[in-house]
């Protein structure tokens, strides 16, 4: 157990405590005491800066089972360091700023901070797990807290849907990843991907490489929100604000990135990654972005943004795996760009988009409406968060002079560079990567500008809003004053994270060049020439800003496509009709009557041994050991078939139990004739009783509905029943011409000198086999008190009376 | 010659248990039935009597006493059936 084991699993020793410090200490709010635990988490995870900067990595191990391979190794890289610092630094600032929002008096704070503990630790397990199988272990419960966090107000309807809609579409995700990392596993014997690292040519020539690959991006897809799986999270914004903020903009939905760009190396190169992780994540990009612009709640808006940003880094984590079909080489920077603009604007959209959920979170709580119709001029009455949100969503844009701008433009040389490869077709298809690229852009401006514009400028409309807008207090706005500096910090200085963070992250992405003796030299500069990116900018500035103005004037377009065809509405529609469906299905066969689940039974016995008889062609009759048959046997068979028939045909149910009871004793006489006396004397008793139990239900029936009429014919019942006949018969003729070995009775004959008998079957019964003889004594004595309880013991007509 | 003799009285008894079996399925009234449950019961006395002649042993006396208990008490049950509608009464005072 090292150090950083108990810096990654602190959230949960944490959490334990989170209750007595609610219950304890009611008077100082309990955020407060979390906030200790991310502070302390990124301050050491700033410890191992240096360490990263210069390009080693640390590896510790805690065995958890040895047996099966599966330990907790924790593993810091340049790729985990970025999320570890992202999860524990924004962390710290949305618990800050969830102590001004969430009110102590009212809220579960208990709950709340248990729940935001767990999903700090699952993130923090996720980011800096080797082992596949722990890494899928706190995957999951990345999924358990967020669901137990967007329920959070469990007594809203739609939180409750919210929740259960995005717990059923990441589990699913995190199901098939755990059947792709299986499969990897099956590849290379290993759990660690470090180890998985050495065997790439291995996994790439093996038969399961993709369906492999196809599994864990599901995983990836589902959790990061792309699309189709994206419909979650505009949902998932039923959560508290912080919760918003934290999950579903700056960690939760990067887990998916974060699995793309660490399998990158593995599946990267490949033809079918190129094309899934690219075109999925262009798809995103636009289907997000454009959408974003329809919404009228703040944070739906902010959702499907977040859902464009993502699909835009994924697209270009898609892009950038290009590079490793070329592997190290002079030209290779010209396809790493696109790698590193998504490390880039993964730290960047982190920054702005956690300060932009909480200036709605404040303008929510200071309003009492996230409704766009509802809110503007806030300018004068809120300057701070007018200037945060300003500098938010100027960011989003990709505008100067904010950190989004260079990683728009780092996105556009991305996709050009792309649209020139000469590998996987992308000749006739490449350029429409920078085309679907540059519209997305220009309705990422268009929305950045309606969530500025909408809520700060134009008339204040105090008689909409709840309460009386003011600014917020000072606590709530340190935590988005401080992201939005660093909004404006990383475009002035962008060099201090190049050489201590990118730079290793892009090693731990593409580990193959370092091996192969290359090193990456990110500088990244806000002026670079007037070039291709720049035009593209200003384009997207110039045409955002048109359509931004004639909103009104083409709004109307997004009336056009009816509520059937959205992709929620198809997710509704599915859940509803797989409930119909398999209800429909159960209700089918599930009749309650047993005489279909008999003929059921039946049927299976059937098709299965019968199946088997005729597919194995095990059917064999041998008539050569068999004994003589006697006339007097046959005489009697005739008897019991006679018997049989008039059972079945009978007309009263009498003549049926005088037919069973004939049939009864003429088994007894078969016993007589093949010498068991024993079962003679038994079988004959048996049968009296038995008969004689059979009349007294027969007299009981009750007068009401009394049937005299004999056996419906039912011919499914006709067919199953030889079917059954049929199918004994022939397996008994087989397995008694096939007798393999000799019966083990001559042993038994010693009986005398054995056990001191001269009855066999009796010294069978007490003496070789008296386990037997002492459980069936117990099933008669359960079966006496069982017909004893059910006569005397009445509790239905207890409550009658 | 004897063995002969045991097949047809054999054969012969196995064919009145036929007998008695159509009289009990077919049988227009409950007595009959009894009656023919009844007949069939002695039949097989007779029949396992032979049996034991023939295979030439003693094992199967037990099973002839049994048959005849059995038949007794079934004819009665079923005649008491018949005559009171219960079998075992309920005694007065319950």
């Amino acid at each position: 157990m090292s150090w950083l084991h108990l810096i990654i699993l602190l959230p949960f020793i944490f959490a334990i405590f989170v209750p007595f410090f609610y219950k304890y200490l009611p008077r100082i709010h309990t955020g407060w005491f979390v906030f200790v635990v991310p502070v302390a988490l990124f301050a050491y995870l700033l410890s191992y800066i240096p360490l990263i900067a210069r390009g080693q990595t640390s590896y510790e191990t805690v065995n958890w089972i040895p047996s099966l391979g599966i330990n907790f190794t924790a593993y810091v890289d340049g790729l985990s360091l970025i999320f570890g610092l992202l999860i524990s630094g924004v962390g710290a600032l949305v618990v800050l700023y969830s102590v001004y929002y969430m009110a102590k008096e009212r809220e579960a704070l208990h709950n709340f901070y248990v729940y935001l503990l767990m999903f700090m630790g699952a993130m923090m397990g996720l980011v800096f797990s080797d082992n596949i199988i722990v890494l899928y272990l706190f995957w999951e419960l990345t999924s358990v807290s967020s669901f137990l966090l967007i329920a959070y107000w469990y007594q809203r309807k739609q939180s409750r849907y919210g929740a259960q809609k995005s717990m059923l579409i990441t589990i699913f995700g995190g199901l098939s990843m755990l059947a792709g990392f299986i499969m990897l596993s099956i590849i290379t014997d290993t759990y660690s991907i470090r180890e998985m690292l050495g065997q790439v040519d291995q996994i790439a020539a093996h038969g399961l490489f993709v369906p492999a690959m196809i599994l864990i991006l599901l995983g990836a897809f589902t959790k990061s929100a792309q699309f189709p799986f994206h419909i979650w999270l505009p949902d998932a914004m039923e959560a508290p604000t912080p919760v918003s903020a934290y999950l579903h903009s700056a960690t939760m939905v990067k887990a998916g990135i974060y699995l793309v760009a660490r399998f990158t190396a593995i599946f990267g190169g490949s033809v079918e990654w190129f094309w899934i992780v690219s075109t999925i994540g262009i798809v995103t990009l636009i289907w997000g972005s454009v959408f974003a612009v329809k919404q009228t709640d703040l944070k739906a808006l902010l959702a499907y943004s977040t859902i464009s940003q993502l699909g835009m880094i994924m697209s270009l984590l898609g892009l950038g795996s290009a590079a490793l079909y070329f592997g190290y080489g002079n030209e290779s920077a010209m396809y790493t760009t696109a790698i590193l603009a998504a490390v880039f604007h993964l730290i960047n959209h982190s920054t702005f988009k956690g300060s932009l959920f909480m200036v709605v979170g404040i303008v929510d709580h200071e309003t009492g409406t996230r409704d766009i119709r509802r809110l503007g001029g806030l300018m004068t009455i809120m300057p701070i968060s007018f200037t945060i949100a300003l500098i938010g969503s100027f960011s989003m844009a990709g505008l100067p002079p904010f950190n989004g701008f260079l990683s728009k433009e780092m996105f556009f040389t991305g996709v050009l560079n792309a649209s020139e490869l000469n590998i996987f077709q992308m000749e006739t298809w490449g350029i429409l990567f920078p085309i679907i690229a540059w519209v997305a852009s220009v309705f990422t401006f268009i929305y950045s500008m309606i969530l500025v514009f909408k809520t700060f400028t134009g008339t204040y409309q105090p008689k909409k809003l709840e309460k009386e807008a003011h600014e917020a207090p000072i606590g709530m706005l340190i935590p988005p004053i401080v992201l939005a500096s660093l909004v404006v910090l990383f475009f002035f200085f962008p060099n201090i994270l190049s050489k201590n963070l990118l730079e290793p992250a892009m090693a731990a992405i593409l580990p193959s060049f370092i091996e192969a003796g290359g090193g990456f030299d990110v500088k990244i500069y806000a002026w670079h020439g007037w070039n291709t990116e720049l035009f593209m900018t200003i384009g997207v500035v110039a045409f955002g800003s048109l359509l931004f103005v004639s909103l009104k004037k083409w709004s109307w377009l997004y009336g056009v496509m009816p509520e059937q065809l959205t992709l929620n509405h198809a997710y509704d529609l599915g859940l509803e009709k797989v409930e119909k469906a398999s209800h429909g299905i159960t209700a089918f066969h599930m009749t309650g009557f047993i005489r279909d689940y008999l003929l059921y039974i039946f049927g299976f016995i059937v098709v299965v041994l019968g199946g088997a008889v005729v597919m194995l062609q095990g059917f064999s009759y041998d008539p050569s050991g068999n004994a003589p048959v006697s006339v007097y046997e046959v005489v009697l068979v005739a008897v019991m078939v006679v018997a049989a028939i008039g059972v079945l045909i009978a007309k009263s149910r009498l003549t049926a139990i005088v037919a069973v009871g004939v049939l009864g004793y003429m088994v007894a006489l078969m016993f007589v004739n093949f010498r068991a006396p024993d079962l003679a004397l038994t079988q004959l008793v048996v049968e009296t009783v038995t008969v004689a139990l059979f009349l007294l239900c027969f007299y009981h029936l009750p007068k009401f509905k009394k049937e005299e009429s004999g056996v419906r014919f039912r011919a499914a019942n006709l067919v199953i029943s030889l079917g059954v006949g049929t199918v004994v018969t022939l397996i008994a003729l087989s397995a008694q011409g096939a007798r393999v070995f000799e019966p083990i009775s001559t042993y038994f004959e010693d009986s005398y000198e054995l056990a001191g008998a001269r009855n066999m079957v009796n010294a069978i019964l007490v003496d070789f086999r008296g386990f037997d003889t002492l459980l069936e004594v117990l099933v008669l004595s359960i079966a006496g008190l069982g017909v004893y309880t059910l006569i005397k013991l009445r509790l239905a007509g207890r409550d009658n009376e | 010659m004897f063995q002969t003799i045991m097949f047809i009285s054999l054969v012969l008894l196995s064919l009145s248990i036929v007998v008695g079996l159509y009289r009990a399925i077919k049988g227009p009234s409950t007595p009959d039935r009894v009656m023919a449950l009844d007949t069939i019961g002695i039949n097989m006395i007779a029949g396992v009597a032979i049996l034991s002649i023939v295979m030439n042993t003693y094992a199967f006396l037990e099973v002839i006493l049994l048959i005849g208990i059995l038949a007794f008490i079934g004819t009665i049950a079923f005649s008491k059936f018949i005559e009171r509608g219960v079998v075992i009464e309920r005694k007065r005072d319950e």
